[in-house]
């Protein structure tokens, strides 16, 4: 391998050194690019705009409004997503029969998209918060599903045994015994099931509603502030990436 | 057949039957709900008076348009990582965390940069789709059994045979998978663009249903994507068992 002649130090350190110049190429071609005017005007804003309307968007009570209702509805749709899909993992792992049966219609009905349900939801619960909850929830819970039934598959059956030893009730053994055994499964699961909650209600919010990120971010769209609307999308990414972090984080290793 | 098998299928016939009953007794308002029963006589209708034929091909040109682009990217930059492992060092990081970021949320940009085009759902299913293709490049890269590059260099092989040779097919298998991830991923991503942006196969046909009220439609149209969608994720991993007997 090509690396092998390197000290792993070195190697970190060139590593290190192609990842500062890749960041300074990108944000050279950027700039070239807002400059060039091959672009119509504001497509691609310098830098320094986004930075500014980092800023402002940062100082905006407006922002923390927004995050407030996202928030809660992604938490929301978490709560009601995942409890359900860690209870379809229980009640499949705890009566095999019904896993075999319902698991390969949720295995496949896993990636198709979501959003396409946004009209029958609209329908039921009208616009507001808890149709984008329900956007939330329903994309939530086929990664929760799949992944609690297969932590569970995967438990130890001495630690059954032991739990049977002592006499422990269903609750008991779903509590004490699987779900902890589970927990690497579960939190994988949380992790995916975050991801798409969070995508599922800032598209409903994108697609319709009058509150949140996602209908600050189509409404910086609609008026053209693209500055803005990059800002808003990287202060998107960023809470995705410390809350995707620390799920991790809680994640146990092996 | 096994009887789970037959208990799920029971299960879902039991669902719609009992959707058909409640809805055609009045008891569920039928301005929400519509019957099964007529959600499919629907999808013939859906052929007949909106093109679903012409649609299908267009969502799925899209698709496989998106997923065949990120290949031809995807499956040099994952070799380009194998072969110099300081540039996996260097990005392999930033684009593990590009497989886990809501890439979705992009599509305003794509938007203002293509407009309401097929060029924006293109690149969003490109995008998506060519993360997949170059980690599991990588990773199958990497996993060559050794013995199959010793065979090589016993052989006296240089480099380009030995990639061409030994190191491709055996990673032929991996290489698929990544295609496949491409393909779902750039499907789901095609059809959630087109229902947000109002624009091309599918996806907006079931926005435009849902804004001209037309229930029963929205209903058909929304079953046909998931029938379509299923049969779809069913055939590729049935093609991906094939490729990879292990």
């Amino acid at each position: 391998m090509a690396a092998t002649g390197l000290s792993a130090a070195r190697g970190h350190g060139v590593a290190t050194l192609i990842q500062a110049a890749t960041l300074a190429a990108l944000w050279l071609a950027w700039e070239a690019l807002a400059r060039s005017g091959l672009f119509f005007e504001g497509v691609v804003p310098s830098s320094l705009k986004v930075a500014r309307a980092l800023a402002g968007i940062l100082v905006d009570p407006a922002l923390y409004g927004a995050l407030l209702v996202t928030g809660t509805e992604v938490a929301a749709a978490l709560a009601i997503g995942c409890g359900l899909g860690i209870a379809f993992g229980l009640v499949g792992a705890a009566v095999p029969i019904l896993g075999e049966a319902y698991e390969r219609y949720i295995h496949y009905l896993a990636p198709t998209p979501k959003i396409i349900f946004l009209p029958i939801l609209l329908l039921l619960f009208g616009v507001g918060a808890g149709m984008k909850i329900a956007m939330g929830a329903l994309s939530a819970f086929f990664p929760m599903a799949i992944a609690t039934l297969s932590g569970l598959r995967q438990v130890d059956p001495v630690l059954v045994r032991v739990g049977r030893s002592f006499h422990l009730t269903r609750r008991q053994m779903a509590l004490k015994i699987y779900l902890p055994a589970a927990l690497r499964s579960v939190l994988t699961g949380l992790r995916l099931s975050f991801g798409f909650a969070l995508v599922g209600v800032l598209l409903a919010e994108i697609k319709m509603s009058n509150r949140g990120l996602g209908f600050m971010a189509i409404q910086f769209y609609n008026h053209m502030e693209i500055a803005e609307l990059y800002a808003l999308l990287l202060v998107i990414f960023a809470l995705a990436a410390v809350v995707n972090g620390l799920i991790g984080r809680l994640t146990p290793r092996t | 057949m096994r009887p789970a098998t037959i208990l799920g299928a029971a299960t879902l016939l039991a669902a719609a039957l009992a959707l058909e009953a409640l809805v055609g007794a009045g008891l569920l308002p039928t301005y929400i709900f519509v019957r099964p029963s007529t959600m499919l006589a629907t999808i013939g209708d859906l052929f007949r008076e909106e093109d679903l034929a012409g649609r299908f091909l267009l969502t799925f040109s899209s698709t496989f348009l998106s997923a065949g682009l990120a290949t031809v990217v995807g499956v040099p930059v994952g070799w380009a990582l194998y072969r110099y492992r300081v540039l996996s060092a260097a990005y392999a990081g930033g684009i593990a965390a590009l497989a886990s970021a809501p890439l979705i949320l992009l599509y305003p940009l794509f938007l203002v940069a293509f407009g309401r085009s097929q060029a924006t759902i293109v690149a969003m299913g490109f995008l998506v789709g060519v993360v997949a293709v170059i980690l599991k490049t990588e990773e199958g890269l990497i996993e060559v059994r050794p013995v199959l590059r010793a065979v090589g260099s016993s052989f006296r092989l240089t480099r380009a045979q030995l990639f061409w040779k030994i190191e491709l097919p055996a990673t032929v298998p991996a290489i698929f998978s990544g295609i496949r991830l491409a393909l779902v991923f750039a499907l789901i991503n095609v059809v959630g663009i087109e229902f947000l942006i109002n624009f091309g196969g599918l996806g907006q046909l079931i926005a435009d249903l849902a804004d001209r009220y037309e229930t029963a439609g929205m209903y058909a149209a929304i079953l046909f994507v998931i029938i379509v969608s299923v049969v779809f994720f069913w055939m590729t991993e049935k093609l991906e068992r094939w490729l990879r007997p292990a």
